[in-house]
Order: structure tokens, then sequence, then C-alpha cells
């Protein structure tokens, strides 16, 4: 691999890394700060998808349509956690496992009754269709550059959440003793709905990002459900910047892992998991 | 008569099938510190936690500033002006000081700020030496003394401190009771539960001893020092 390649495919692992983090990130907060296992996590990503897909069709613009989608399913989130998630907090992880279980069949059913099962493309809005040229036959498109610059903004957007807003403070408070700060006279309900939104919006938002190049198929969500759960295993339970050390991680496995040992790719990110769980049972990072 | 602050009228509080609270009576006025006491066990928590919200009774009502908020939110109930240092502290491990107290920071139900950092940490000056420490650096008085801070933060009308001085050293438990006293001629009511009944008779104006789940005894310090036998019997002493 020459010092061209290499770079691309840094990139690459890095770009796919930080749209890992986008959905890994919800998840975290929601299973480790909100005690629910959300198998459901990745319907988002799909629904997120297939909103770029048919806002954008319908009004001929992916940032429009991604507008639109992030107030969508801000409503879903805050809609969802109401009627069902805040009624899973008291319960046993069996239970949340089949309510959310449940949601992905629904989500894949609605999503085949109102689009079809058909897969899609969703076109490089035109003024990121092109590329950066590195030599006479590489080049890099600037559409990926331009998702991993979005995703690096929201990282360092969440970290501030997280570490310096009261409501960052009481997202943390909240998963160390929920009761007393009901005591101390704040909203944690309230506060948790929001979480529950935000994780479902950042989810959505990386399937509106990733659409254009991944292409929107059925499906699409469980992939992702599956490797951001071996994030959240790996950065630590509950732990945003675990979440993001770990979704780099496995971004820069999986893409290394094809191009240098590509008779084992499958297994890469699984293996080092394993040799990292070895190594620190709790993941990379204590919660938060 | 003055305004009562806090009231709980015929409570029966039960956790699953184990009846806690039988009918009890308790209440507290404005600027009013009342101890209340009892064996372990008795339902003293219990009672404070149902009044706060954090366990619905089963029969019975709450009535907070006059008004019935009888299964209210606790954030609700909190908000008209009670805060609670609960048993055990509750500190949150995994903030610094410093964010333990901001986070808490709010104006009293009339609007009014006199609690600030700054006239909290003039208080415990030793939280002040420790603002940049997680809660989990702290020693046991230290948390105490954070939990009671982050109460005052709150600017509340009431403060109810659940066995404050549990487990401390004698000389921090007296730190804590001087504080608790200094929070006193604020005018800010207070519930104490404390297993010194000294310290606590000698401030409250009124004492209220549970005994599985009912009120033994309710009044002003001198009759209940007058009957040494009730504190024999009811208290161990």
């Amino acid at each position: 691999m020459d010092v061209y390649s290499f770079f691309i495919q840094l990139l690459n692992g890095l770009q796919y890394g930080l749209l890992l983090f986008l959905v890994a990130s919800g998840l975290t907060l929601i299973f480790g700060i909100m005690g629910i296992i959300n198998l459901a996590h990745g319907s988002f990503y799909m629904i997120g998808a297939y909103m770029a897909f048919s806002l954008s069709t319908l009004t001929g613009s992916l940032f429009v349509a991604i507008i639109v989608g992030i107030v969508l399913s801000v409503v879903l989130g805050v809609a969802l956690e109401w009627a069902l998630f805040s009624h899973l907090y008291k319960r046993d992880h069996l239970e949340q496992v089949l309510l959310t279980y449940g949601l992905i069949l629904v989500f894949e059913e609605l999503r085949s009754l109102i689009v079809g099962n058909d897969v899609h493309g969703v076109a490089v809005p035109a003024i990121f269709n092109w590329s950066v040229p590195l030599t006479e036959t590489l080049s890099y498109p600037v559409y990926r550059l331009f998702m991993s610059a979005v995703c690096v903004v929201l990282a360092v957007l969440l970290y501030l959440l997280m570490a310096k807003t009261r409501i960052g403070m009481m997202i943390r408070a909240g998963s160390s003793n929920r009761e007393m700060v009901q005591s101390l006279g704040l909203n944690i309900n309230l506060v948790y709905r929001l979480v529950f939104a935000l994780g479902v919006a950042l989810a959505a938002f990386a399937g509106m990002l990733a659409a254009p190049v991944s292409s929107v198929y059925p499906g699409m969500g469980t992939g992702v459900l599956i490797i951001c759960f071996v994030v959240v295993v790996i950065g630590g339970i509950g732990s945003i910047w675990g979440a993001l050390v770990a979704s780099l991680l496995i971004g820069l496995a999986d893409t290394f892992g094809k191009v240098l040992i590509p008779q084992a790719a499958g297994v890469t990110v699984y293996v080092l998991m394993a040799a990292i769980l070895l190594w620190r049972p709790e993941g990379l990072f204590r919660r938060i | 008569m003055s305004e009562s602050m806090l009231e709980a009228r015929e409570l029966h509080t039960y956790y699953g099938a184990s009846h806690v609270l039988h009918g009890v009576n308790f209440r507290i006025d404005r600027g009013q510190t009342v101890g209340l006491m009892g064996r372990n066990g008795m339902g003293k928590s219990t009672l404070i936690r149902s009044m706060l919200g954090l366990v619905k009774p089963r029969h019975g009502e709450v009535r907070v500033c006059g008004t019935d908020m009888t299964g209210a939110e606790p954030y609700l109930i909190a908000r008209q002006g009670i805060a609670y240092v609960p048993e055990g502290r509750g500190i949150f491990p995994n903030l610094t000081v410093h964010e333990n107290l901001v986070m808490a920071a709010r104006a009293g139900p009339d609007g009014r700020r006199e609690w600030t950092q700054e006239r909290v940490l003039a208080t415990f000056p030793r939280l002040a030496e420790r603002l940049g420490n997680g809660g989990w650096q702290l020693s046991g008085g230290e948390q105490q003394m954070l939990t009671i801070g982050r109460a005052l933060m709150t600017n509340p009308d009431l403060l109810i401190l659940d066995e404050a001085t549990e487990g401390l050293a004698p000389q921090i438990a007296k730190e804590i009771w001087r504080i608790v006293g200094e929070i006193r001629a604020h005018g800010i009511a207070t519930v104490i539960v404390d297993k010194n009944y000294a310290a606590v008779t000698a401030i409250a104006n009124r004492n209220v001893i549970l005994v599985k789940g009912r009120v033994v005894f309710d009044g002003d310090s001198a009759s209940l020092l007058a009957q040494p036998e009730l504190l024999h019997r009811h208290l161990g002493v």
C-alpha cells in the first residue's frame, strides 16, 4: 500500500468511525444513563436514510430533507419516549428487549408499506459533488470530507453539552441518582425525554448524512445496530468519550481489516472487541 | 396559628405488602425546627419519603404550604421550597463538587437568591478547597457538607435532614450541628432525624417519636425530657 492509498483508507476509516459515533452516542446515552437496551436504535438510522430519500425526492434538496428530517425525528423521539420508553425504566432488560425488538419489526413493516422494499440511491448535493485530486489516478470525494467535518462538529457540541452545561450535569447526575435529582426540584423525566429524542435525532441524522454514500435499503439499521453495540461495549457503557474513541477504533479496524486481511474482514472488529474486553472488561472508559 | 409548611394527614404507606406507616399525622410550620425520632425501621425515612413524593402513600394526604400535593411529582414538591438531605447523603459521585452545587442552584419559591455558591463555600470552607474534586473523592464529612450545601443552593424554606451526622467523627458531627443551628437562625425550617436526642431536643421546637409507623409522642422538648421513661422505652436511651 502506497502512502496515498493509506491516506485514503485512513480518511475512510475515520469517516466511518465518526458516522458510527453519531448512532452509538445516542445508544450509549440511552443504555448507560437511562438504563434501556434499545434494539430499535438502528431503526432510527434506517428511518433517517429513508427520510433523506423520500424528502429529498419531494423537495429536490438533501439539505431541506435533512432539516425537515431532524424535526420529524425529534418529534418521533419525544412521542416514543412518552408512549413507550418511559414505561420501561423500571422494567428489566428482557421486557426492554421484547418491546424494542418488536419496534424493529413494526418500523420495517411501516417502511415497507410507505416506501416499499426497493433499494434507492440519494444524489450527492451538487456543491459537494466533486473530488480532491491526490495523484493522477487517486482522488477523495468532498462529500465524505463534509460528512466527517459535520460529525466532528457534532461530537464537540455533544461533549460541550454533557461536560459544560447544567442540562449535561443533570443528565450525568440522573445516571447516578435519579431520585435525588428530582428532590432538588429538577424535572428529570423531561430531561430524559429530551435525551431520548436527541439520541433518535442523532441516529436519524447519521442515516440521512450517509444516504448518498451508502444507498438506502431495507434492513440497513440492523448492521449498524450490531456494530454500535460493539462500540458501546468497547467504549464503556454510558461514556460519550468512550463511544467516540471506540467508534474511531472500529472504523479504522474495519476499513484496514478489509484492505489488509480481506479473508478475515468480517471478524476484525469482533476480534478487536474480544481483545479489548479481555484487557478491560468494563470497556475503555468508565461511566462518564 | 402559624403557616403550615409541610403536613401529613393520616398517612398510610406500604412497601409491597408490608404496611409501614399506620395513619401518621405530622406537621411543621414555617421557621420551626422539628425533631423526628425513633429506632431504626420505625418509619422515619418512609414518612419523609412519602411527604416528598418519592413513595406514594396508599391513603392519607400530603399538604405542602397548605395545598394538597398527595401523589405529586417529587420535583414539584421540592419546588415549593423543600430541600432534602437524604440518609446516605446522595451526592452525585460522578460530578465535581462545583457541579454538584451549580446544578442545584435555583431561586427560592419567593424568588430570593440568598444562598449562592460563594455563600455556601463561606459556610463550608472545606468545600472551597475541593471544588474541582469528584464527589467520589470526598470524605464522609465533606460529602455531608456538600449535600447540605447543595440543598441550600435551592434557597429552601424547609430543610429535611435525615441522619445527617450518622457515621461521622464526633468533631465533624459537631461542625454539622453548628451549621444546622446557623441555618435555623436564618429562618429556614428544619426537620431533623438523628440518633443524638440530646442535640435534637436542644434545638427543636417540637419532637415527634415514631414507633412501628405510629406517632407515640408529639410535643415540645421540655415535656419530652420530663418523661425519661418515654425516651428509654422508644429510643433506648
